[in-house]
């Protein structure tokens, strides 16, 4: 018989590396790596608003989220600063300052779980926000997936083949901020992106089609997630950074398989 | 002759300068015009109007009803971390029976390239790619964005070859941005030259020796075309080698 909070861990853990393979391809292609790692980093103050206004952490995230991306997408548009400098900027300030204000608050909150999840400690709750969320985002990418692959490659040829490029980036963007929001109680704020780019990545050596890159980075991504929970358990590791660094064993199992494919 | 696609006096400001200047431009079928202008001077901004993906502050676009347009962008790096057959590229998002795909293929002479990923492609195998997915759905107009910009010379060559090969063997009209007219010289029946306005167009012979494109591209790029003309009215001509 398995505990009924280990079966949640399993389930919560394996929507998220669903989510994530789907999302990570993205991610990848995309090079938004660095605007995931700033979503979660910044989802530290959104925690904290949440705290103090009681609402639920996931919607709090979303909403910091998504001011966090309007804040930078117009200053991006300002043509001051390149996007890496925005973001690092953005993503350490929130991050400071939800700390700070965490540390202000009456409450106790348990800041090492925020920062590197706690995925056995997942509720009912937390597991329809899963559900919901995370489904909400494969079903967008999978009705959208020709228009984004098309644009990935080059947009001009996309937007003159009526694909609404601006529109889509948007959703892109929007969809980060739910993976985030839903996914830090399990892998937590430092590790999200690594979820996003270590599954794909390692997908990467072995598909030839967009698709296939994308169901092997679910694959790996899941059975990492189960293994990581069973290593965490059977030597008492923290879960979170256990699952990261069997997804990076994996990475580094199939890497040799990439000079092979880039011939091919 | 018919008008497929013209735009009428438009203009386009962007940070209150005007890219494109009362601008005014039109393609018949069967024609085939190159574009010419300095760097920023709004060729690309004329096309994406023409295409309807960018709408002038003023002036109008008239389109022919469900025409249907190929579009060939500039070169492009492919990611190397999207993994994509040159195949499956060509058909994304696009309904597309295989007799079609090999009829394409064989005309732009990819063939051999249909199963191999895309992103281990030359930039001379892109371009033809590129070429081919624009001509999928049989299209009245091809519009063509410095086509051959990051090409050496000989690939620039054979570019040119092909579009003129297929200019010829199908019914469509050609619009193309270009800095390489004298590789197109011998094809391309106008010439429209672009600095935010339209300075002159006309026959190519003609245009190279207008003031304002001498004014636009110096002595030296008028004087060369002169010379690459005089080469090629000499066979026409019939004179005699001394």
């Amino acid at each position: 018989m398995i505990d009924a909070f280990i079966f949640k861990a399993l389930i919560a853990g394996i929507i998220v590396a669903l989510v994530a393979g789907f999302m990570g391809c993205f991610v990848v292609w995309r090079r938004m790596a660095y605007f995931g790692d700033s979503l979660a980093h910044s989802a530290l103050l959104g925690i904290a608003m949440g705290v103090m206004l009681n609402i639920s952490h996931n919607l709090a995230v979303m909403i910091s989220s998504i001011c966090f991306a309007v804040f930078l997408v117009w200053l991006q548009k300002k043509r001051v600063f390149a996007t890496d400098t925005l973001l690092g900027i953005l993503a350490h300030a929130a991050l400071a300052i939800g700390v700070i204000t965490i540390t202000l608050l009456e409450q106790r909150i348990d800041l090492h779980g925020y920062l590197f999840g706690d995925i056995l400690t997942v509720g009912d709750e937390q597991l329809w926000w899963l559900g919901i969320g995370g489904g909400f985002v494969i079903i967008a990418l999978a009705l959208n997936w020709s228009s984004l692959v098309l644009m990935t490659i080059h947009e001009d040829l996309a937007l003159a083949e009526s694909v609404r490029v601006p529109r889509l980036e948007i959703l892109l963007m929007f969809l980060m901020t739910i993976v985030v929001a839903v996914s830090i109680k399990i892998v937590g704020i430092l590790l999200i992106a690594s979820m996003l780019v270590i599954a794909p990545a390692a997908a990467r050596q072995l598909a030839r089609s967009p698709e296939v890159m994308a169901i092997c980075a679910c694959l790996i991504g899941s059975i990492s997630v189960v293994s990581g929970i069973y290593f965490s358990f059977e030597f008492d590791t923290p879960s979170g950074p256990t699952i990261v660094a069997t997804l990076a064993a994996f990475f580094a199992i199939l890497f040799p398989l990439s000079n092979f494919y880039r011939k091919n | 002759m018919t008008d497929i696609i013209s735009a009428s006096n438009i203009t386009v400001t962007r940070d209150n300068k005007d890219i494109l200047d009362n601008v005014s431009i039109s393609v018949n079928s069967d024609d085939f015009i190159t574009i010419l202008g300095p760097n920023g001077a709004g060729k690309s901004m004329l096309l994406k109007c023409l295409m309807g993906f960018y709408k002038p502050e003023k002036g109008i676009i008239n389109r022919a009803p469900n025409l249907r347009i190929g579009y060939v962008p500039q070169q492009f790096l492919s990611e190397q971390t999207l993994p994509i057959s040159t195949k499956r590229f060509l058909t994304l998002r696009k309904k597309v029976e295989e007799e079609e795909i090999k009829k394409i293929a064989d005309e732009t002479n990819i063939k051999s390239l249909l199963e191999k990923p895309l992103h281990v492609l030359s930039g001379g195998e892109r371009q033809r790619v590129l070429l081919s997915r624009s001509l999928i759905g049989n299209p009245e107009l091809l519009v063509l964005d410095e086509p051959a910009q990051n090409l050496d010379i000989s690939g620039q060559l054979a570019f040119y070859r092909l579009l003129e090969r297929i200019y010829q063997s199908r019914s469509l009209s050609i619009l193309m941005v270009s800095h390489d007219l004298h590789m197109v010289m011998a094809t391309t029946k106008k010439v429209v030259c672009l600095f935010h306005h339209i300075c002159c167009s006309g026959e190519p012979q003609i245009v190279t020796k207008d003031p304002e494109f001498v004014s636009l591209f110096g002595n030296d790029m008028a004087e060369m075309m002169a010379v690459y003309q005089h080469g090629h009215n000499h066979t026409h001509e019939g004179h005699t080698h001394d």
